[in-house]
């Protein structure tokens, strides 16, 4: 009995999301008293930064230099990998990679499969572990019955957390079957981080009037760091790319902090941010819904705020 | 071309939610319900434009009770052909997943379509079981497809950016927004529905390894702090020293 993780990586390079997954899989391993083990797939660039989230080994799945996820191609693989160690727990992130291995998983390894959990199973006899439904607006404990569970986890449920010792890495004896599919192209945008994986998100909805005024939301988010995101009818327009847009039907994220300008607060908007730690809220109107989900908020002319916020920032960072 | 498009519910967006029983069960009182936007505006959308390109058959799937047949219909005004509903309960995804697995064995499908998620479960678990069950490529969270000859190439979103994929039938997709533009339907083809068949079959029971125990709504929040918009370095402060998120 021991937790397998998956550690997904993108073009060779393992992201929060994996060290995520890790570090919830070693609570878990501790707090159940088994062992927690990684899996990767394919060539890993940083193998070294990997080997410190307390994963006993890294089991490697050698797939040539160049391999691009595939969910039929990767569950065999890993169902197969946990087969051969005795795996009973299989723990991914809940990223577009971890969701489509999981129901594929369990199946293979006729488990119970609980999607997006966001904390440690429950004290007690039974394996429970929590998510949110309706996009935050509820909470669930999901019991697992079977013996073997299949499990991703939300961003942000725990801070990605290195352990101090180094994995031992073993190259696996499972093959790779063929591919399902042909990967033709990946296209990221380069240079940001991506908003699933943002600590800080600065927002910006209808109340900016226009795209050129995008200027001040730009200046805000370098300073902090930030990714800028923004509201659908705001990428509907093409005011800002299509991939900005959070909400029920956009992104949904769990940053640190998000600060939403001009942008009133529906309710469809609130299911993809109200995880965030803290919300700031920048609206000239004070009735704006969105007050009534934030911390912390100015009721003013954003125009005016927006660039003394900057200010303060760069005073603070500066100190 | 056979394409299946499965569609489920859920209650509206703006649907009050609630539970009863202490917890233990979901309070449908005065809920309306809805089809779960991806499965409408995207997966649903994009079948049709396929058939209506190419030639072939979009069959609608739903598994749920006969309170279901108003989405059911909808689907079908949309442009859906004909359709077929399992009478249940849809207890869970693996359970779901189990009726669209059997159905499709028996009807061999070249696309089945899915949406992301659904907006009250947010699992997107019923694509990936299924594609599994079926030993078929899925392509996962896509905002495009196209087909030429007998390839299909597709879009699918991944974490900051998009990944292009050829793949060729059968495959399961789950559709994401930008895949299709919504349709609404008109007095015609909401007529011309009714005369569209809905086959009613009868669920394969499945066994039950993940149970919901309880139900909860999360603690409101204790309230907006307010400040003057000359006072921005305290909230700065605020935001560094206390909240420790910057
Ligand atoms: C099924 C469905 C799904 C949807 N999915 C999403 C989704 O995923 N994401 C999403 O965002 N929306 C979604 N929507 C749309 C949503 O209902 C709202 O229409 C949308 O979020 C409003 O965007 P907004 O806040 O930018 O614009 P508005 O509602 O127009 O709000 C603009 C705000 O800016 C403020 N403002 C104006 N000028 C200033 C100024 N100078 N200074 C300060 N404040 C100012 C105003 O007071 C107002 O509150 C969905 C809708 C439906 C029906
Ligand atoms: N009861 C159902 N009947 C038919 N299809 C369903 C049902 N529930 C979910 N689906 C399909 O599975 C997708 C993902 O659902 P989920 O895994 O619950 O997020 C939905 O968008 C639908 O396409």
């Amino acid at each position: 009995m021991s937790v397998l993780v998956f550690a997904e990586n993108l073009k060779g390079e393992c992201k929060k999301g994996a060290f995520e997954a890790l570090t919830y899989g070693k609570m878990m391993a501790d707090k159940l008293g088994m062992t927690m083990s990684a899996v990767t797939i394919g060539v890993i660039n940083n193998l070294d930064e990997l080997a410190s989230y307390g994963a006993e080994k890294i089991y490697q799945i050698n797939a040539g230099d160049e391999v691009a996820f595939d969910s039929k191609q990767f569950a065999k693989a890993i169902a197969d990998q946990c087969t051969s160690i005795g795996a009973t727990i299989f723990v991914a992130a809940h990223t577009s990679q971890g969701k489509a291995l999981a129901g594929r998983l369990s199946v293979r390894m006729d488990a119970g499969l609980v999607t997006g959990v966001n904390g440690l199973p429950q004290d007690g006899d039974a394996f429970v572990v929590r998510r949110s439904l309706f996009s935050g607006k509820a909470l669930a404990d999901y019991e697992v019955k079977s013996n073997n569970k299949v499990l991703t986890v939300i961003g942000n449920t725990v801070p990605p957390a290195k352990s101090g010792g180094s994995s031992e890495v073993v190259s696996s004896d499972i093959a790779l079957s063929e591919a399902s599919m042909t990967v033709l192209e990946t296209r990221t945008v380069d240079g940001e981080v991506p908003l699933p994986e943002a600590e800080v998100v600065v927002s910006a909805g209808r109340g900016m009037k226009g795209p050129e005024n995008w200027g001040i939301i730009e200046e805000l988010a370098a300073t902090m760091g930030a990714t800028t995101a923004c509201s659908r009818p705001v990428a509907d327009a093409d005011w800002r790319p299509h991939h900005e847009h959070v909400g029920q039907t956009g992104v949904a994220i769990r940053p640190n902090l998000y600060i939403a300008i001009g942008i009133s607060g529906a309710i469809q908007h609130l299911a993809g941010v109200n995880n965030s730690k803290v919300i700031v809220v920048i609206n000239k109107d004070p009735e704006a819904p969105f007050f009534k989900a934030a911390d912390y908020g100015i009721v003013g002319d954003l125009f005016e705020v927006v660039p003394k916020l900057n200010e303060a920032f760069k005073e603070m960072m500066a100190s | 071309m056979n394409l299946l498009v499965c569609i489920s519910k859920t209650p509206e967006t703006t649907a009050k939610i609630n539970f009863t029983d202490g917890g233990k069960a979901f309070d449908s009182d005065g809920v309306n319900y809805i089809m779960n936007p991806y499965d409408e505006w995207y997966a649903l959308v994009r079948a049709i434009e396929l058939k209506e390109e190419n030639g072939g058959e979009v069959t609608v799937f739903h598994v749920g009770e006969a309170s279901s047949d108003i989405i059911i219909r909808k689907a079908l005004s949309i442009g859906g052909d004909k359709a077929v509903r399992v009478n249940a309960n849809p207890k869970d995804s693996f359970f779901v997943a189990k009726q669209i697995a059997e159905f499709c064995k028996a009807n061999p499908q070249d696309v089945i379509f899915f949406g992301k998620e659904t907006i009250d479960y947010n699992g997107a678990e019923v694509g990936s079981i299924v594609s599994e069950m079926l030993d078929i490529p899925f392509v996962s969270f896509a905002s495009k497809l196209e087909k030429s000859g007998d390839v299909f190439t597709a879009e699918r979103d991944i974490e900051g950016g998009v990944q292009r994929v050829q793949v060729n039938a059968p495959f399961a997709i789950s559709s994401a927004k930008g895949l299709a533009e919504q349709r609404i339907p008109n007095m015609k083809s909401i007529m011309m529905s009714k005369r569209k068949p809905v086959d009613v079959v009868e669920p394969v029971d499945t066994d039950t390894k993940v149970e919901i125990v309880h139900y909860e709504t999360p603690p409101e929040k204790s309230g907006v702090k307010l400040f003057e918009m000359d006072d921005m370095s305290t909230l700065v402060k605020i935001l560094r020293d206390e909240e420790k998120v910057i």
